[in-house]
């Protein structure tokens, strides 16, 4: 069986220091899916204007095929800022929680090979 | 650049979020704690907790901590005034919650990032510059760095860890 590969995006703004973990922890899920393989590309997010092009609300934020994940509030504007997420017990972080990440990728991302 | 361990704090009067003017020294604390925050950053919200009980569990020895929100409030309206208002009705801050709006406090200090916590000793030198603890994510650490530095201060020895790196997001700066 033969799945298109997605494109995954970590769009990050360099003023926030949670990209490199936010990165881990997106490789320790696909590593967990059985799609090590899919490559993720860092997409640097430099100036207001940019933020506002991308719809960027923060730092880290990522996209499969232009999708956000998590999706963060509606009402939520874009800006050079880090990113606020709550983990599952209610405490606040500056990367999603490792298992909200598992989950949103496991209904976005195309079965694995071992999946299949 | 930061302010060197050891250097004289510089003072500052800044309003609470009531408007009263609020001074660094009050006369008589054991130590002061300040820390530049403010309410977006998920690294001070991750924190939070922790330092706010490091106020109240110090405050009965005479600790003063005073909490700094130094950013942009035009560009970043969930660090405006108002909304420091409310998180302090909201009974969120276990101390007074000032505001730096020329940010010429956070400038003379050197703070970076937020959260950035300084800690002076009854002389107003200070003794520690850096994190709270170790790991954000860990609530278990309850700001040890912080309680640690207190510790000696308190008992008149040296601070035996006076630096750490700070961790968090960068103090939005006026354009």
């Amino acid at each position: 069986m033969v799945h298109s590969v997605s494109t995954i995006e970590l769009l990050y703004w360099d003023g926030c220091p949670s990209h490199p973990e936010a990165l881990r922890d997106l490789r320790a899920a696909l590593d967990e899916l059985g799609q090590p393989e899919l490559e993720v590309a860092l997409v640097e997010i430099a100036t207001e204007e940019q933020a506002t092009e991308y719809g960027f609300v923060g730092s880290p934020t990522l996209r499969i095929d232009g999708v956000d994940p998590l999706p963060p509030a509606e009402d939520e504007p874009p800006g050079l800022t880090c990113r606020v997420y709550r983990l599952r017990d209610g405490r606040y972080s500056p990367t999603p929680d490792p298992a909200d990440l598992r989950d949103a990728l496991r209904q976005l991302l195309p079965p694995s090979a071992q999946e299949a | 650049m930061p302010l060197a361990i050891g250097a004289l704090a510089p003072t500052f009067t800044l309003p609470d979020t009531d408007g009263t003017p609020t001074p660094l020294h009050d006369g008589d604390s054991a130590a002061t704690v300040v820390v530049f925050t403010c309410n977006h950053c998920p690294y001070a919200l991750a924190w939070h907790e922790r330092l706010q009980a490091v106020a109240r569990d110090y405050l009965p020895r005479g600790v003063r901590v005073l909490q700094i929100n130094p950013n942009d409030a035009e560009r970043y309206p969930r660090d405006s005034p108002a909304a420091m208002a409310a998180r302090v009705a909201a009974g969120e801050f276990a101390g007074p919650y000032l505001h730096d709006s020329s940010q010429e406090v956070a400038h003379a200090w050197g703070a970076a990032v937020t959260p950035d916590v300084y800690v002076l000793d009854a002389e107003g030198q200070l003794v520690y510059h850096g994190a709270p603890d170790s790991d954000h994510h860990d609530d278990s650490l309850a700001a040890e760095w912080l309680r640690e530095a207190l510790d000696d201060v308190l008992a008149e020895r040296p601070v035996a860890r006076t630096e750490t790196q700070p961790v968090g997001c960068s103090i939005k700066w006026l354009s």
